[in-house]
């Protein structure tokens, strides 16, 4: 009985996507739209899985796990086939995702992990936080090249797991690097005003900005302030004080292009990208993708072309 | 009752002293078993001090308790209700958000293996209050019953936990008609059952219906005790207040007053005031009389707007009027100096020149301040006028004497420059000196054209400056007093109702 | 009048002297003044120009304490008329218009708070928590959700630009307090609102329209809202809904109380509460330059405001005033003038 099932439901899968790998149908549990990187991640989803000929069905979830379960438990009954899910925490999840195995529904999880054992999920797309401070901290290291250099720091929110590692990953690049200090490091509450109130504290203690070579901020909004704070003091963003940052907002581009910045990480918000051609190739013939896919940090700098990124990252919702 | 059984509580020689007042001085109180015992007083004769005192929520300074002759001293209310004196106030003291039965076995109910057994509890409770005539589900919450049951389950709380004495502090204050006869049943009950039942309540008639005896207490001092059957109700009224009766004549000459100012017609309000008609003249004072709660203060609020009349009209000088709020009374000259001075009338905190100056300034309106100097003209010129004692004008008003303080709320009506003056109990807890001057003054102001309306439980007072009274009972108006017809005897006759009010 | 209203601020100035005292221990360049590209630039304009917000906010804050009210709502309004203006001018209106928009957002919530509180009689705490709570949404859905950014150099200067080389911030907080403070000390405003604080039931029988009183001091509030959410704005260029004026309300809440002005209502001094508020950000500026490790950031403000409040509380107040007492007989006289017999038994 069990296997004649799973034998039907399997050939219906396999059946469209080894003729046309289309008309695919997509289940996307997504957090909410806390932040504007959340709001391009859902775009880029959509906008990929238009291009994919694969029908999306989105759910927001409003920053609550009861909800996500629902349109989980609402995605199986539909017999979508596959899911795709943003978790908003990481715990709780045993259930629901066992609820999607039984109905041989794939699952990836984007952008965040969950506390579940790994045969729950077909695989696991986030970007490597770490890593992240590393791109940056490494452009640095060769930007400066031996020269000495002391480093101002603006953390982002106290506690939060992006901060932790995103001042470790840049730690652990410059630790081989004697001529690289960290002078100053206070936290901006990843938010565009802080840094700017906490860019300019650092400018005075520091004998007007002259004693600051570099700032590394956690992210692009908080360089984005510290940029206006640079500029009000009398100096140069981007030539008397060179700036790194994460994430690769369309604003940041803007400002690398026009020399106000020099180099930003990039947390892509397409996890949907890597995830549609994991379960493509799971979809034709069962291959198994890694449990991990570790999406690209690229790194931008003003020898890329920030215009082109600006422009096709500005109606995304960031 | 036989007058040979030992009384179950005999006080005496109760004492207790506030800083500069003597609450109560030698107070004796004897409670029978099997009898209903009124506590008779004005507001401040000291019947809430005297129980505070019985129940240890006080402690005395003098004198003895002997409860079934042996002497007691309650340290706080717990230990009295255990020595057997339970009370129950005007406010429900129980819990509305539980059970009726939890209520009445708070603190005590029966268990079974270690567990509350609620069955029982239940049960147990069914059968308390069937003995008191009710026939209710003890598990439902206590706040779906009306007030009068709560009351009467609080009574069983009571007597269940104490049981030989039952204190009644102004049960009734809240409760209508048919609620009154339901705990008066109750009430009969308890009596009995042989319990002594300490009724207090500003209602004569309640008195006269439930109780057997009366102690009637005036200025912390026991006037007298008198069983309620051999005595007439203006005794009793006339021992409250306390008034020798054949003194005070009129001091003035009222001569012919002025042109009509006010009048109302069916003026009322729900719930507080009866439909009253009432005409006011220019250079004329009109008193107010009538025991606590008739509803004096009411009118009074009513026509400045304080609780707006909810129906009625009035004319002013034969113009059709509204009285809608306070601002609306103040914008046509009336004024009105408030019984609660400090609840309504003094702003504590501000000095004694900004409350004197804070009504004219609010009828001026926010942008058009008062000139410096014109606020200190007035402020002075009042001190003066009114001699109020202060150390200056900046000194906070809470800080001055009562006296002063009400001199203060004049001067604050006195500069707004008003027509109609409305003073609801102008001498109230303020020392003979400013009493005298007050008196003065409302006759100076009579004199000068203005029209007064003087709520007031001060017979000689009323007697001494009204060209006419008003005497109120029971929330309406129950007789008009004028000329030689005005003595302290016949508003005291007036009040208590044994003849139709003298014409 | 004059030296009644020193001796009123007295303790706030000794405090912010402190605090001031304690910037300059750590960091001895902090009294240093200098011209960049026109633009005078030190800590102690830091401390003046970032203190915009909160003081703004503080002025009414003040006024709405006074009537024995609170109004949680204004951080959530900044970010209301933040983004009304970032609208304005991206839909590619002047910064004129900009301004009169988000001030006329501004006095919309502060009369539908007022309407809440003087009207309905709700409580002031749950009237002004409906907008603290639904006004950031609102916000969000003017934004979209995202920080809306604009390069209008009108309100680009309202926030970040500078008059006459000082920064427009400290510019508009001091003109709206001088404004505010004129407006409420030399008309009878003052008196009225302090009366209905104090009790209200006694100023409505005086003559006093508490409640239209109550919308207009909510009103102003607003108003105050309206000017620091501009300034959050045009200083960043951009309308940040999620974080612009994010727990704003209860440090100008703070200002106010380490002004010394009752919870309670009544008497208030809005010369105090801006002291209040350039007293938290001292101490922010201290925290910044400071350099400790930022885990140490809300303890050591969580310290320094303890301390605060503990030497203004009237217990210690009082000490305080008992130990001068004795110390001098003039001063002692007057203790046992203002304090009866009390001042006696404490030697």
């Amino acid at each position: 009985m069990n296997i004649l099932k799973s034998l039907l439901l399997s050939a219906a899968v396999l059946m469209p996507a080894s003729a046309f790998a289309a008309n695919e149908t997509v289940g996307f549990s997504q957090i909410g739209s806390e932040s504007g990187w959340r709001a391009a991640e859902t775009s880029v989803t959509k906008a990929d899985a238009k291009e994919r000929g694969i029908t999306l069905k989105f759910a927001d979830a409003q920053q609550k796990q009861e909800n996500q379960i629902k349109a989980i438990r609402g995605f199986i009954a539909q017999g979508v086939d596959a899911i795709l899910l943003a978790p908003v925490v990481a715990t709780g999840w045993d259930e629901v995702l066992g609820e999607a195995k039984d109905a041989d529904i794939p699952v990836v999880l984007m952008d965040r992990k969950v506390d579940a054992p790994d045969d729950l999920y077909l695989t696991a797309v986030t970007s490597d936080t770490v890593h992240e401070g590393e791109v940056a901290g490494d452009w640095l290291k060769k930007a400066e090249d031996g020269k000495p250099c002391n480093v101002v720091e603006l953390q982002g929110t106290t506690g939060a797991s992006v901060t932790i590692d995103r001042k470790k990953g840049f730690a652990d690049a410059i630790a081989d690097a004697p001529n690289i200090k960290i002078i100053r490091s206070q936290t901006g509450d990843f938010t565009r005003s802080q840094g700017k109130i906490v860019m300019e504290s650092f400018l005075k203690a520091e004998n007007g900005g002259k004693d600051i070579c570099a700032l590394y901020a956690h992210n692009d909004d908080m360089a984005l302030g510290a940029i206006q704070a640079i500029k009000e003091a009398g100096l140069k963003p981007g030539e008397d004080i060179k700036i790194v940052s994460v994430d690769s907002v369309p604003d940041m581009h803007l400002a690398i292009a026009h020399g106000q910045s020099n180099a930003t990480v990039e947390l892509t918000p397409d996890m949907a990208g890597p995830a549609f051609t994991a379960l493509e190739a799971y979809w034709k013939d069962g291959t198994m993708p890694p449990k991990w896919i570790q999406t690209k940090s690229t790194l931008y700098t003003q020898d890329s072309d920030n215009m082109a990124a600006y422009e096709r990252k500005k109606d995304l919702g960031y | 009752m036989a007058v040979d059984t030992p009384p179950v509580l005999h006080a005496t020689g109760i004492s207790k002293f506030f800083p500069g007042v003597i609450a109560l001085d030698d107070v004796e109180l004897a409670l029978y078993p099997g009898e209903v015992h009124a506590l008779l007083g004005e507001n401040g004769a000291g019947k809430s001090t005297l129980i505070k005192c019985l129940t240890g929520a006080y402690s005395r300074d003098g004198g003895t308790i002997l409860l079934d002759g042996k002497p007691i001293d309650p340290r706080d209310p717990l230990s009295s209700q255990a020595a057997g004196i339970g009370t129950v106030y005007q406010e429900v003291n129980l819990l509305p958000n539980l059970s009726v039965a939890e209520n009445l076995y708070l603190g005590r109910q029966p268990r079974r293996f270690g567990m509350i057994d609620h069955r029982r509890m239940v049960r147990d409770a069914r059968a308390v209050l069937a003995e008191y005539g009710l026939d209710l589900d003890p598990a439902r919450l206590l706040s779906s019953y009306s007030i009068a049951i709560q009351q009467i389950v609080a009574i069983a709380r009571a007597v269940e936990l104490s049981g030989k004495v039952l204190i009644l502090d102004e049960p009734t204050a809240s409760l209508d008609r048919d609620e009154v006869q339901l705990m008066f049943s109750v009430i009969r009950r308890l009596k009995a059952r042989g319990l002594a039942v300490v009724f207090i309540t500003h209602f004569l008639d309640q008195v006269l219906e439930l109780c057997d005896r009366a102690t009637i207490l005036r200025n912390g001092c026991v006037v007298g005790t008198r069983r309620l059957e051999s005595v007439s109700q203006t005794e009793i009224v006339t021992m409250m207040l306390g008034r020798q009766l054949e003194a005070a004549t009129k001091h003035h000459d009222a001569g012919p007053p002025g042109k009509l100012l006010l009048s109302l017609r069916g003026f009322a309000r729900r719930g507080a005031i009866e439909p009253f008609n009432l005409d006011i003249h220019e250079g004329e004072v009109v008193g107010l009389a009538g025991l606590l709660g008739s509803g004096r203060s009411e009118t009074c609020n009513a026509i400045f707007g304080a609780q707006a009349a909810d129906r009625g009209t009035a004319e002013l000088r034969g113009a059709p009027l509204q009285i809608p709020n306070p601002r609306a009374a103040i914008r046509h000259r009336f004024a009105l100096c408030p019984e609660d001075r400090k609840t309504e009338g003094i702003v504590g905190d501000l000095s004694v020149r900004e409350n004197i100056i804070l009504s004219l300034q609010a009828r001026q309106g926010w942008f058009r301040p008062l000139p410096r100097a014109r606020i200190e003209e007035i402020a002075q010129g009042y001190v003066k006028a009114l001699d109020i004692r202060l150390a200056n004008l900046d000194t906070p008003i809470r800080l001055l004497s009562g006296g002063n303080q009400q001199k203060a709320l004049l001067a604050r009506w006195l500069a707004t420059e008003p027509d109609f003056l409305i003073l609801d109990e102008p001498t109230r807890g303020i020392d003979v000196g400013a009493h005298a001057e007050i008196i003065a003054l409302i006759e100076r102001l009579r004199a000068q054209g203005m029209a007064l309306l003087v709520a007031s439980s001060e017979m000689e007072e009323l007697v001494a400056y009204s060209s006419r009274i008003v005497v109120m009972r029971d929330r309406r108006q129950v007789g008009e007093l004028r000329g030689e017809a005005i003595s302290p005897t016949s508003i005291i006759r007036a009040i208590a109702a044994e003849e139709e009010a003298v014409a | 009048m004059i030296r009644a209203t020193i001796r009123r601020i007295l303790p706030q100035l000794v405090i912010l002297a402190l605090v001031l005292g304690l910037n300059f221990a750590m960091f001895p360049g902090f009294f240093h003044l200098e011209m960049h590209n026109g633009r005078l630039f030190g800590n102690i304009i830091d401390v003046l120009n970032r203190g915009a917000p909160v003081a703004l906010l503080s002025v009414g804050m003040t006024l709405v304490i006074a009537t024995r009210g609170i109004d949680l709502s204004v951080g959530a309004v900044m970010a209301i008329t933040g983004a009304v203006a970032a609208s304005v001018v991206t839909e590619g209106g002047s910064w004129i218009m900009a301004l009169l928009a988000a001030l006329g957002a501004g006095a919309l919530c502060g009369i539908w708070n007022g309407f809440l509180v003087a009207v309905l009689r709700i409580q002031p705490i749950v009237a002004t928590l409906v907008l603290m709570v639904a006004g950031r949404g609102i916000a969000q859905l003017l934004t979209k959700g995202a920080i809306l950014t604009f390069n209008d150099p009108g309100l680009i200067r309202l926030g970040g630009g500078t008059i006459l080389s000082v920064p427009t911030p400290i510019w508009i907080w001091v003109t709206l307090a001088v404004v505010v403070g004129l407006v409420v000390r030399r008309t009878a405003l003052g008196l009225l609102i302090e009366a209905t604080g104090i009790n209200e039931r006694s100023a409505r029988l005086a003559g006093i329209n508490a409640k239209v009183l109550l919308i207009a001091v909510y009103l102003v509030t607003g108003l105050c809202a309206a000017l620091a959410g501009i300034v959050v704005t045009g200083d960043i260029r951009g309308a940040d809904a999620n974080n612009a004026g994010l727990w704003m309300e209860l440090d100008a809440i703070l200002a106010v109380v380490i002004g010394g002005n009752s919870l309670l209502g009544g008497r208030f001094s809005i010369t105090a509460s801006l002291l209040g508020a350039l007293i938290i950000q001292s101490v922010n500026s201290a925290i910044l330059l400071s350099g400790m490790p930022v885990e140490f950031n809300l303890v050591i403000k969580a310290i320094i405001i303890i301390a605060i409040l503990v030497i203004q509380s009237p217990r210690v107040k009082h000490s305080i005033y008992l130990l001068r007492a004795s110390s001098g007989p003039v001063l002692a006289r007057r203790a046992v003038a203002a304090k009866g017999a009390v001042g006696e038994d404490h030697p």
